[in-house]
């Protein structure tokens, strides 16, 4: 087949992705979107120029080399395409179904000054899955170095760690506080968006490059960090703890039954299995009357997963479906969710009040939850985050008819891995302060720490960066001879 | 995988059992507590440390059997395993030597309050602990409790045994004798008994802890399920206690909190008998 011109890359249209429809996928917890087949993947594939200076690379925060990937790709060469992916990102069909592309490689692709960009993250998460189907091959391993590392945290930040220091020959340990790895990954991102299928299957991965898994390890409490240096004999430690201490409403009545933060939500629901409830032993509570607080990427989760419990409740009973509401206190223009999920949460029938913003939660005589009075607000000047500062307009209260408020205001740090390690010095966020940002080296010796933790709560794809970087310092020193 | 090296029956309805889990019996102190997960299929469920063997690498656990969960541990054998087993978590109690002292330990709640009675008769304090339970077959450990004492009241509900009280009763009377001398009051056991404590205590101005048992999930402060509203705010249980100053609770508040699942517990149980019911029918 002879090459495609230039003019004629241009003239193809960007692939759909094949997905469940809406009202069918609001009652089940399995993926939406589903993937490319091989033809539509090569199809897409073609789309791309491989640029010379291609501007994509750049808005990759690992620097994926993505024209060389999908070159690969679309003649065939899956194996090759795979491992150009797989040496700059370690979790590919992870990211491919995660990674806001349209604010990071996908925004700035050339395509996108005229057309619809390369849909890059497609192309990912097809040659990821490709990989997974296959039984996922294992990455080679360098030999024994003899060095020990710990990584505490068992996210995407620590995983990507592990990853690359098990690669440089090291004997790593992860030590997870949960039950099962993944961080947020497995605790918070819901099953119709990321299976954790997948997450498994990239664990398994690194569990046969010689990682060790440690569970139920909540380092802080088993062991202290000192513990691990000095009695334990790891050479080096990597915090990935990530950022998992919830916000409450500062309201009247956050402690009435029926009022949850998004994480104890999403822990029911995702790592608890509570949607399988009672074949899992976990219940959530499943609402008439939802409101999810915030309109982030965890609201949106917290929203659709409240919609789907609904359904399944109704199918059960024969009940009305959950009724569910996102309660924002800015405009749709400054919602941070990404605008896949957004469209996807209106799609299933997710209710969206703007400029709203809750001041009292009401409780009936046994401690539940019934009722939200909320207040109407209008956008001012702009504040730090140089968005418009939304302002209460006066006398616009109503109230609104709940049985369940998520709150999904955002989290911070949580402390105890900090326990008895005072030379680590955190900032007045409560995150850990580094010495130097593009290693993720701490103020303590022989202890680097990157992703949420650091930078309070980011992205999957900025985690890992971090867990990278800090897997290049800590094999520099220890393979450092003067050490 | 952890181990059962020991059960012993205490009643139809309370099981000790001892657990391998070397490492977090290196670690363990009085007051803090574990959480377990029987299988894959489990729910993460708090219990306290009853005691601890650093030697043996054994952690001792005593539950009631109230509902799905407990059930189901109390059917496990010597030689079954639990999946996970997390801990040493919360914070150990403060053993200080205050002079005399009261523990009291309510159903259950005998468990936990034992090594603490240990830990202050150890630290120099006089102990004098009152134990009770609703009836003489829920009642355990009064040997160990005798030795971790100096005085012991022994009280049922329906007075099936020792003396027929509440343990508010007995704790009444000791304080109106020797309100001056009690420097600290101690008391685990249901919600509703750590409240009647806590509201027999408060006249006398003794200071009171009680150790909390509200609703979990992870136990290391990730969901807020545990938040428990004391005067000077909210407080998550497993991370910020989980003993507090018995004074400082918004006691209706917890007892609804621990409620709001009665639904869903039913729902579990029946569901958990009914698969009995096939396995039985299957052997
Ligand atoms: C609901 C939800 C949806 C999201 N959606 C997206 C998305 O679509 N795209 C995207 O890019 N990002 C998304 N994010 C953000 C993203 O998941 C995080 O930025 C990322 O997971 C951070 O990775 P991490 O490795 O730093 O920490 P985490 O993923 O938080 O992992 C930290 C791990 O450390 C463990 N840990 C904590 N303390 C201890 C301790 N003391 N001892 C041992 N282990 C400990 C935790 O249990 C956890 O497993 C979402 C976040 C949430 C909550
Ligand atoms: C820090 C802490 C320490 C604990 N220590 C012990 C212990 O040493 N031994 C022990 O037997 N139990 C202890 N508990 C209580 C124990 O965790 C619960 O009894 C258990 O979770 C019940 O699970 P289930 O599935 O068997 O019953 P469920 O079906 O969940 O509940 C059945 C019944 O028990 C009540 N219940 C549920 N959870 C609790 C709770 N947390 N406290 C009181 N009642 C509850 C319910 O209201 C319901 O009526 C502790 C709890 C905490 C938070
Ligand atoms: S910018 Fe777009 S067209 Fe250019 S190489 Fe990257 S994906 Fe291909
Ligand atoms: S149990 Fe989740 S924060 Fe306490």
């Amino acid at each position: 087949m002879a090459e495609l011109t230039i003019k004629e890359r241009r003239q193809i249209q960007r692939h759909p992705m094949l997905a469940q429809e809406p009202a069918e996928r609001r009652t089940n917890f399995s993926e939406v979107a589903l993937g490319y087949r091989l033809e539509q993947a090569i199809a897409e594939a073609n789309r791309c120029l491989s640029c010379k200076k291609p501007p994509c690379v750049a808005g990759c925060p690992v620097e994926v080399d993505i024209p060389d990937f999908i070159v690969a790709l679309r003649n065939g060469d899956l194996d090759e395409s795979l491992r150009i992916l797989k040496s700059k990102n370690s979790l590919p069909a992870i990211c491919g179904r995660v990674c806001p592309q349209e604010t990071q490689c996908e925004i700035v692709c050339v395509l996108a000054k005229k057309a619809e960009p390369v849909a890059i993250g497609r192309l990912e998460r097809f040659i990821a899955d490709w990989d997974l189907e296959r039984g996922a091959e294992t990455p080679a391993v360098a030999a024994p170095t003899g060095r020990k590392v710990a990584i505490i945290g068992a996210g995407p930040a620590g995983l990507t760690c592990a990853a690359d220091l098990a690669k440089a020959g090291h004997k790593v340990t992860v030590f997870e506080a949960l039950h099962d790895p993944g961080g947020v990954l497995v605790y918070g991102i819901p099953e119709f968006r990321l299976p954790k299928d997948v997450v498994f299957a990239e664990v398994g991965c690194l569990e046969r490059m010689g990682v060790e898994f440690v569970s139920d390890a909540v380092i802080g409490k088993l062991y202290t960090i000192d513990e691990l240096l000095d009695e334990k004999g790891y050479d080096a430690v990597f915090i990935g703890s990530g950022a998992g201490l919830p916000s409450f409403l500062r309201v009247p009545g956050v402690n009435y039954n029926g009022v949850m933060s998004a994480n104890e939500f999403l822990t029911r629901v995702n790592l608890m299995k509570g949607y399988q409830f009672p074949e899992y032993d976990t219940p959530v509570k499943v609402g008439r009357k939802v409101a999810v607080i915030g309109a982030g990427n965890v609201a949106m989760d917290a929203a659709r997963s409240a919609l789907r419990l609904g359904h399944l409740w109704a199918e059960r009973t024969g009940g009305e479906p959950t009724v569910v509401h996102i309660v924002y206190r800015r405009s749709p223009a400054e919602v941070p969710a990404r605008a896949e999920e957004v469209h996807h949460a209106g799609e299933e029938g997710v209710i969206f009040d703007f400029l709203t913003n809750p001041v009292e939660l009401y409780g009936d005589e046994n401690g539940n939850l019934c009722g939200m009075r909320c207040i109407r607000m209008e956008l001012g000047e702009p504040d730090d985050s140089g968005r418009r500062r939304p302002i209460p307009i006066e006398g616009s209260e109503f109230d609104m008819d709940v049985d369940v408020v998520v709150v999904a205001l955002g989290t911070s740090p949580n402390p105890l891995v900090f326990h008895n390690a005072d030379e680590l010095e955190r900032t007045k966020w409560g995150t850990v302060k580094v010495v130097d940002e593009t290693t993720g080296l701490t103020t303590k010796d022989r202890v680097w720490a990157g992703g949420d933790v650091v930078t309070g709560a980011a992205t999957v794809i900025s985690a890992m960066g971090a867990g990278k970087s800090a897997a290049t310092d800590i094999h520099r020193f220890l393979m450092d001879s003067d050490r | 995988m952890y181990e059962i090296l020991e059960k012993v029956a205490f009643s139809d309805v309370t099981t000790m059992l001892v657990v391998k889990a070397p490492e977090v019996a290196r670690k363990a102190q009085a007051g803090e507590f574990v959480i377990v997960r029987i299988d894959d299929k489990g729910e993460r469920i708090p219990l306290t440390i009853a005691d601890f063997d650093r030697e043996a690498g054994t952690i001792t656990i005593i539950l009631q059997e109230v509902g799905k969960s407990t059930l189901q541990m109390g059917a496990m054998q010597v030689g079954d395993a639990f999946a996970n087993f997390v801990g040493p978590l919360g914070h150990a109690t403060e053993i200080e030597k205050l002079g005399s002292v009261v523990c009291v330990g309510g159903g259950v709640g005998i468990a936990p309050i034992y090594p603490i009675a240990r830990a202050l008769k150890n630290g120099g304090n006089h102990v004098i602990s009152i134990i009770g339970a609703r009836d003489k077959d829920l009642l355990f450990w009064e040997d160990k409790m005798r030795e971790a004492s100096h005085e012991l009241v022994v009280c049922t509900d329906d007075g099936s045994y020792g003396r027929k009280a509440l343990v508010t009763a007995p704790l009444k009377e000791i304080l109106e004798e020797r309100g001056d001398e009690i420097k600290r009051v101690w008391a685990i056991g249901p919600g509703i008994m750590m409240k009647f404590v806590a509201l027999t205590t408060e006249p006398f101005g003794v200071k009171t802890i009680v150790s909390l048992n509200t609703i979990m999930v992870d136990g290391t402060g990730m969901c807020g399920g545990c938040r428990v509203q004391l005067k000077e705010g909210a407080k998550f249980v497993c991370v910020d206690g989980p003993e507090f100053d018995a004074h400082q609770v918004d006691w209706e508040l917890l007892l609804a909190r621990q409620r709001f699942y009665e639904e869903e517990e039913q729902r579990a149980l029946e569901h958990y008998r009914s698969l009995l019911q096939v396995e039985t029918a299957q052997s």
